[in-house]
């Protein structure tokens, strides 16, 4: 075992994990927000760049701090770490430069987006993101395309996390879609127009961070405030067919895996349970689910900006 | 004339040839290297010359051999990154089209020295000519028998391939270049782990640069020390420099590290100074990522002292006043060049470089060059300078790949060293250049 | 008598090429060989790289039809759309940019009536301004084919062009052809 602290907070951890574990340990404000680093997908991370941490002491040998800010999901703890999160003034403002890039070119169309109040991209802006934008630019517009009955992708909100990717290589040998193009025209597409079809499927719509990939079956039904999860169940052939059901009054509205505290899936369920049992009668319901509702919406945060504005006012 | 390392007999139209080069002296290291020298002993010459990776990095080549993971129990890999892409770099280019033995030569000792019994060099795919003349040049040396099994009876082989890439600057970045060699795309990986402990095929790889490994068979032959001879302090030995823009003589020229930026510039044996009736406004010293430098700050540093052509002496000054030697691609402007037009045309060509994996690179650079866009043909405004120097600053040190560092440089120093070109961009809307 | 293909297939010369290059990686390491067979195969099938084509490519190196596209879609010099018979690529970088090329684009634009990007109605020619070709030394600088033409002047590029004219069809080059 290594010990490290994390703001100031000492934790204590398996050699090998990486900063982001150690600050989940920890739990709380500590934690770097992470929009493509995903603990139950094999090569996942780095990419975003949310989750960049100040070291300030490589480790108890080398106590040099890094050059860099760090990747957090992808750098390991070692032993007499210090690294600073939330207390470093230079990771904020990278973090909060981090948010305006992905942006930049994320549509402002939260108001129709089924995302929306579960939607790390909405509650990362809000937690660390700049209240104006300086960009006089127009938005980046990708060609739309229909990739089958279940999955709607809106390409214009995808931030290139890989998730998706990273999910149909580890649930099929048949992934159909992927990262094309490079640079500000790389997208995820599946080039020839196909239909995602395969079991699973259906867990790259919970694995999204944003909504460029949403339940076709559940689209538009309602606003996820609105619903009410039940943890759920069933005998299924294929998954564990344990679930969450998104409800309004006795109508099952939507299907997802349940989530962990870290917003990650507890497991990958199946597309018949996810699509096609839709009725109360479909499920054993075991009870109310207690979610933490700490999203932008849940939180009321944007009637208290509402208040203040006309406070300021 | 200084000393001439991988240039002394190039004016021999003939020395692509395994014969004409083997006149000159070409191969005598194999004997001496792989019959008398053992391997550590090699790497030991190579850190002992003072010898520094050509590619841009200046990262000493025998302490980046010796992090070779000799524990592990997979084949070690051998890769040339011959990936030349860098604006106002084309040395590789000359020297593999010139004379490709001396790589070859250089890549056996290199491989034999990190017990490689692999190697490949990865050539950008645009050269599709210089990729022939290397297949034939390997064809000739298998003959003679310096590649393949058992080479000279050493008992050592090694079998050597040319790999082409398919046009991406971004596979110039060692693991992006891995990743394109495995038959990917070319997006960087996050390291650690570094190549020396896993690399091509997750093996233990070695990547250097074409002049790098050209230049090993004459440390072999003529020992480390007369090569740390060469130069000046930890700058050692020769530099093919590609000079390019607004000066009488473009070309490549073999430099001994160390003479005057005033001396390479101006004299006839190099650049043979700016064009004639103009004069000089700005140089970017070594490839397109480094800062830009104005004609007083290129030829003296801040400190008055004249500039040299060597890693320590154009970083003098750190960014403030002072560049990079890079890659070593020398662009000279004169006054008739926008510092604007120039700093949007590398802008574009790093957001079309970006291979889009992390956040900062793939949307900074699009904006920067949007933003440039605006001052090159109107509607840019007071604040847009400041607003490109926050980006660039946002995307330095942020990024997975140094890509990101390539492009927000000669953004930030065109502005710290022109900024009253910028504002008078936007005072007139638009440029006022021809 | 021409026969018309409807399946793809690598020519015997061109299958015996791929096999060599093959073998130049470890084995299960066959993957290796996707950017030299692109390459091959762009030039065989018609200068560009169709949906069919790179199946037929993912089938030969048994990877799934999406890496392929995926590897495809990410290098510039893999067409994913038909081009002319004869791929004019300017540099517009840097140091062409210094030392002229916008004037050569300018004149290769009204030369064939095209702007960058497009190709003449005869299907002949094809016109782009490309990154840094490693050549600056001798800008301004073109690629055609699998050859490089520098120093160009407006003359050159004439003279070049009239040449191609006469050539009769032409055809494009793998990076293993002389």
């Amino acid at each position: 075992m290594i010990k490290l602290t994390i703001d100031n907070i000492e934790v204590e951890v398996e050699e090998g994990t990486t900063i982001l574990n150690a600050a989940r340990k920890i739990g709380g404000k500590v934690v770097p927000p992470a929009m493509c680093y995903y603990s139950k997908l094999d090569c996942s991370g780095g990419k975003c760049r949310v989750c960049l941490v100040k070291v300030a002491q490589s480790s108890a040998k080398d106590p040099r701090p890094m050059p860099k800010l760090v990747a957090s999901c992808s750098t390991m703890a070692q032993d007499g770490m210090v690294v600073q999160n939330i207390t470093s003034p230079e990771v904020l403002e990278a973090r909060k430069a981090i948010v305006e890039f992905l942006l930049l070119n994320h549509p402002l169309d939260c108001p129709v987006c089924d995302q929306a109040g579960e939607c790390d991209l909405q509650d990362l802006a809000y937690s660390f993101g700049s209240e104006n934008t300086r960009s006089r630019e127009e938005r980046s517009v990708h060609k739309q395309e229909d990739i089958g009955p279940y999955i709607q992708l809106n390409k214009n909100r995808c931030i290139l996390c890989y998730r998706c990717i990273n999910t149909a290589n580890q649930l099929t040998d048949q992934r159909v879609h992927g990262m094309l193009f490079r640079g500000d025209h790389a997208e995820i597409s599946t080039y020839i127009e196909k239909s995602v079809e395969n079991d699973f499927s259906g867990n790259i719509i919970d694995v999204c961070p944003v909504g460029a990939l949403t339940d076709k079956t559940s689209r538009f039904k309602s606003r996820v405030w609105f619903t009410k999860p039940y943890d759920a169940h069933r005998e299924c052939p294929k998954c564990n067919g344990k679930v969450v059901l998104w409800m309004k009054g006795n109508e099952v509205l939507r299907v997802t895996a349940p989530k962990d505290k870290n917003g990650e899936v507890e497991h990958f369920i199946c597309n018949e349970c996810r699509f096609e049992k839709k009725e109360v009668s479909d499920w054993k319901i075991d009870g109310p689910r207690t979610i933490e509702r700490t999203s932008v919406i849940s939180l009321n945060h944007y009637t208290n900006i509402d208040k203040l504005n006309k406070e300021e006012k | 004339m200084g000393k001439k390392i991988l240039t002394e007999h190039i004016s021999d139209p003939n020395l692509h040839k395994l014969e004409v080069y083997q006149q000159h002296g070409g191969y005598a290291s194999l004997e001496k290297a792989l019959k008398k020298m053992t391997p550590d002993e090699i790497v030991e010459e190579v850190k002992k010359s003072g010898l520094r990776g050509r590619g841009g990095a200046g990262f000493p080549t025998g302490m980046k051999w010796g992090f070779i993971d000799k524990k592990s129990d997979n084949p070690h890999y051998l890769v040339c990154n011959a990936d030349e892409g860098e604006p106002g770099t084309f040395k590789d280019r000359y020297l593999m089209q010139c004379n490709p033995h001396a790589l070859i030569e250089g890549m056996i000792l290199a491989s034999y020295a990190l017990n490689a019994n692999k190697a490949y060099i990865y050539i950008r795919g645009e050269l599709y000519y210089v990729l022939r003349i290397l297949e034939k040049a390997i064809a000739e040396a298998y003959a003679k028998g310096f590649l393949g099994e058992n080479i000279l009876g050493s008992g050592f082989s090694l079998d050597l391939y040319v790999h082409p890439g398919a046009g991406a600057y971004i596979c110039g970045e060692e693991t992006a270049l891995i990743e394109s060699l495995e038959g990917k795309r070319g997006n960087p990986r996050l390291k650690p782990p570094f190549p020396a402990v896993s690399g091509l095929y997750n093996c233990p790889t070695v990547v250097n640069n074409v002049e790098t490994l050209a230049t090993i068979p004459w440390i072999v032959n003529h020992g480390s020390e007369e090569y740390a001879k060469i130069g000046i302090g930890r700058s050692t030995g020769t530099k093919l420099i590609s000079a390019s823009g607004h000066i009488n003589h473009p070309g490549i020229y073999e430099i001994e590290l160390g003479v005057t930026v005033d001396e390479f510039l101006n004299s006839d044996q190099y650049c043979g100074g700016v064009r004639e009736g103009h004069s000089l406004k700005a140089v970017i010293a070594g490839g397109s990522s480094v800062p830009v430098l104005p004609a007083d700050l290129i030829l003296k540093t801040k400190a008055g002292e004249d500039r040299l052509m060597t890693y320590e002496s154009l970083s003098d000054g750190g960014f403030e006043s002072g560049t990079m030697l890079g890659s070593g691609g020398f662009i000279v402007m004169d006054e008739t060049t926008c510092i604007v037009r120039n700093t949007m045309n590398f802008a574009r060509f790093y957001r079309h470089e970006s291979c889009g994996q992390c956040s900062p690179c793939r949307e900074g650079t699009s904006w920067m060059e949007k933003i440039l866009a605006r001052f090159e043909y109107g509607g840019a405004q007071a604040e847009d300078i400041e607003l490109l120097v926050d980006i660039s600053k946002n995307i330095e040190g942020n990024t997975i790949c140094p890509l990101g560092d390539a492009a927000a440089w000669p953004v930030a120093s065109a502005i710290r060293h022109f900024r009253d070109e910028f504002e008078e961009h936007i005072r007139r809307n638009g440029c006022y250049f021809e | 008598m021409e026969q018309k293909n409807t399946t793809i297939s690598f020519s015997p010369d061109s299958l015996e090429l791929v096999n060599k290059i093959i073998k130049r990686y470890p084995e299960g390491k066959e993957r290796s060989a996707l950017l030299p067979i692109l390459h091959i195969a762009q030039a065989e099938f018609g200068g560009w790289l169709s949906p069919e084509v790179m199946d037929y490519v993912a089938d030969l190196l048994h990877l799934l039809p999406i890496e392929v596209y995926e590897v495809a879609t990410f290098y510039s010099m893999f067409n994913l759309e038909p081009v002319g018979e004869c791929v004019i690529e300017v540099c517009q970088t840097g140091p062409c940019m210094l030392n002229g090329a916008g004037e050569i684009i300018k004149h290769l634009e009204k030369k064939f009536n095209i702007k960058v990007g497009e190709t003449t109605p005869d299907g002949k020619f094809t016109l782009r301004a490309v990154e840094c070709l490693a050549a600056c030394g001798t800008a301004p600088v073109m690629k055609v084919g699998t050859e490089y033409h520098e120093n160009l002047t407006t003359e050159k590029v004439d003279e070049l062009v009239n040449h191609w004219c006469k050539c009769g069809k032409m055809s494009h080059l793998n990076p293993y052809q002389e």
